[in-house]
């Protein structure tokens, strides 16, 4: 019923329009984003205006009755969960709570009173998801308005408004990009970025294991953790800059050791002459397909006091009689895990510079030895140059994975040696473990956030920094 | 010295070296078969290294001691969560690849911009808070919240799959076109079956992750043993109340589970170079 008394008075509109544009209206589609929604509110007629409150009127107006229908459901929707959810959560954000736990001694009935306090990161969860539904609902809303004028400018030329089965066709042709990113855009925000935005603001909060909701309630106190980290705190500052240091000389001996052995490994591989090329790759190889958390808890057990390392140092060649502390001592357990790093990443370097390896064209190689080149040579102005080329992507990522890299310190040493100098850290503790270890043993979510933020940033630095260098140098290479 | 003997000489070097080598990289990996035969339990040795028994009690165990580590319910969980996830993630990440490849719309560089500025956090960053949400919908400590949280953000790891589609001539898509196909058709009927190498790249890492992750799992699994995966259960039976009955246990389980990623992996791995090399490398 209410259907066709819409159907009605958006006929009539129909009708005092038809056949002329707005006067003043651009002759064309409504504009992109907040320019089409200005559009709409300047040019838009009644039904058109009115789409500003009852979102999809104007649709409904234009018999454009399902799609009509639909925005309006998305606006209730959208107020129930504001209402019902949203709104109590998002109107305490500024303050993240302000009511204790409390308990309360009742003479009278001799019984504790537990009246519930705010939850502080509740109000921030909550809070945030409610600020990206409202996000979600303006877009809708944005392009809700901008459809209703839309479906005015068409009926005004005379012609007939996409039907619904038109626009859903046109999901599979014209807009196929909002089809395909639909699903997996909702799933990035949802799993990646929502929790993202949560993280960085715990950054800028004191949710430390004193603030611990329910019991206790934390808020905002701005760049103080960063203050922190840098001078602030003395024990926290040393703790991050020895740890940052650590990060980035680990990040720099893993990614190039592993590409300068494992390249040394490929070109004799490789080499004319050597046979069972394939027996040789296989063995390297065949340690990748182990899972490393696998390996690497081996390593651990077989380099441990009474491993099986030590028993062959000690019982069969006879060559120390203590246990060396290859994870315990601070220096050997650097050493170590630079080491047990490389076992496991000279055959990724391998299998990939193999191939490249075979790539190159063999009328360099050709050419150099009649113009009389020694390998060498021919390594440092045909290889060389050419394995670079095509591998610094890889190296880059390499770089900023090794920066990143939780297995190898997590499963071998867990961080350890711990040092009492340290803020709950461990000398080979990289900026990601010493992350892990505040986050799920010490609780301590707002110095974990700050290191998070500080670990983007030196990424951030490092790729942006080599992407430049690179971009300027690939023009200056031929190959290709 | 000849050019031939000093040929034969260097090659000789090669040999070694490479013999060697190819010694430490397989001995750890034999001696994890060989613990898994192990008699004794424990992970000590007492001063000898090679176990003084053989047997397949190991394994055996694994599948019929099942009360406290229940390893067959864990593979099934596992095995599970890997078949939806890499289902959801190679969807995803095919359908983003192919959109940032080949259409034209104006958020397209802002969206590749945000996805290379989220790539730089570090992954488990946002653990906790993707913990408090699913508790929110009633997910925590359930396989289906793996799934969610293994194929969820999966379309931020379009890159490689678009290198591809990028090497395919835009030239088929707009022949196509023109003859009156859809959008949707030039992808699903010209695209997709000319992407074989690339599927088979995408299904087999998406299907290799819930393997090995543990980190994730243990955060949302909590306690809930009966849900565990394989990396979450092995890795527990290294605690320390655990490790001493249950170590060769461990060894036998790691040997059960790398022996299909190893399958998987011989199978995916001129793609995976492929991949990384962003096609540079052909044959």
């Amino acid at each position: 019923m209410a259907k066709n008394d819409n159907g009605n008075v958006g006929g009539q509109a129909v009708g005092a329009a038809a056949g002329q544009a707005p006067r003043g209206a651009p002759e064309r589609p409504p504009a992109h984003g907040l320019s089409g929604v200005a559009e709409a509110a300047r040019f838009g007629d009644i039904a058109t205006r009115l789409s500003f409150v009852l979102m999809g009127f104007g649709c409904v107006a234009r018999r454009q009755f399902i799609k009509g229908l639909l925005f309006f459901a998305v606006e209730i929707g959208y107020l129930f969960y504001l209402i019902g959810f949203g709104l109590q959560y998002l109107s305490r954000i500024n303050t993240l709570g302000t009511k204790l736990f409390n308990e309360v001694w009742d003479e009278k009935d001799q019984i504790f009173i537990n009246t519930p306090g705010d939850n502080s990161m509740q109000i921030l969860l909550f809070g945030v998801l409610t600020i990206f539904v409202t996000v979600a609902f303006a877009l809708v809303y944005f392009a809700s308005l901008r459809a209703a004028y839309r479906a005015q400018l068409t009926a005004a030329s005379g012609k007939r408004p996409a039907t619904f089965l038109e626009d859903l066709t046109s999901l599979l042709d014209r807009n196929l990009h909002s089809t395909l990113l639909g699903l997996p855009a909702v799933g990035v925000i949802a799993f990646t970025v929502l929790p993202l935005v949560f993280m960085v603001l715990l950054a800028f909060t004191n949710f430390d294991r004193a603030h611990q909701p329910p019991g206790n309630l934390f808020t905002w106190v701005g760049l103080g953790n960063f203050q922190d980290i840098f001078w602030g705190n003395p024990q926290k500052s040393t703790t991050f800059f020895h740890i940052l240091g650590w990060t980035l000389i680990w990040a720099v001996f893993a990614t190039f050791l592993n590409y300068v052995f494992g390249m040394v490994i490929a070109l004799m591989i490789n080499k004319k002459g050597i046979r069972l090329k394939g027996l040789w790759r296989f063995c390297f190889v065949l340690s990748i397909a182990v899972p490393a958390f696998v390996t690497l808890l081996l390593m651990r057990q077989m380099l441990g006091a009474q491993g099986a390392i030590n028993i062959l140092l000690q019982n069969v060649l006879h060559i120390t009689d203590a246990p060396v502390n290859f994870l315990t001592d601070p220096f050997l357990a650097k050493v170590t895990v630079i080491i047990v790093n490389l076992w496991i990443g000279i055959p990724y370097t391998i299998l990939i510079t193999s191939g490249i390896l075979m790539n190159i064209p063999a009328d360099l190689y050709e050419a150099a030895r009649i113009d009389g080149a020694k390998p060498v040579r021919q390594f440092r102005s045909i290889t060389l140059p050419y394995m670079l080329f095509v591998t610094t992507p890889y190296l880059i990522t390499q770089f900023i994975g090794n920066i990143n890299n939780f297995n190898a310190i997590f499963f071998l040493t867990e961080g350890g040696p711990n040092s009492l100098d340290y803020y709950q850290g461990g000398k080979t503790d990289l900026l990601v473990t010493w992350l892990y270890r505040l986050t799920v043993n010490f609780q301590d979510y707002n110095l974990a956030s700050t290191i998070g933020i500080l670990v983007f940033i030196v990424c951030g630095g490092v790729s942006l920094l080599t992407f430049n260098l690179t971009a300027s140098s690939k023009k200056e290479e031929t190959f290709s | 010295m000849s050019l031939r003997a000093r040929a034969r000489l260097s090659n000789g070097v090669i040999y070694a070296i490479l013999g060697v080598l190819s010694l430490v990289w397989v001995l750890p990996i034999a001696y994890l078969v060989i613990l898994s035969f192990k008699v004794e339990r424990g992970p000590t040795l007492d001063g000898y290294i090679m176990p003084k028994g053989y047997t397949l009690g190991n394994y055996i165990a694994l599948f019929t001691e099942t009360t406290s580590f229940n390893y067959p319910q864990w593979f099934m969980n596992t095995l599970l969560v890997a078949i939806l996830s890499c289902v959801i993630s190679t969807a995803f990440v095919l359908m983003v690849a192919y959109t940032l490849s080949r259409l034209r719309f104006a958020a397209r560089r802002p969206i590749i911009n945000v996805a290379l500025i989220l790539g730089m956090f570090p992954g488990f960053m946002s653990v906790i808070a993707i913990y408090h949400l699913l508790k929110l919908a009633g997910l925590d400590k359930t396989l289906a919240a793996l799934v969610l949280v293994y194929s969820g953000g999966a379309g931020l790891g379009y890159y490689i799959v678009k290198g591809f589609f990028d090497t395919i001539p835009r030239a088929l898509d707009e022949a196509a076109l023109l003859d009156g196909a859809t959008r949707w058709q030039t992808f699903y009927k010209l695209t997709l079956p000319m992407s074989t190498p690339i599927i088979t790249y995408a299904v087999l890492t998406s299907f290799m992750g819930p393997w090995v992750d543990f980190i994730l799992a243990g955060v949302i699994m909590k306690d809930n043993y009966q849900s565990y995966t394989i990396a979450l259960g092995l890795f527990h039976m290294l605690d320390r109340e655990h490790i001493t009955t249950y170590y060769t246990s461990f060894c036998a389980g790691a040997v059960l589970v790398a022996i299909p990623i190893a399958v998987l992996f011989m199978f995916m791995q001129k793609n995976y170079v492929e991949g990384v090399t962003g096609g540079a490398v052909k044959g």
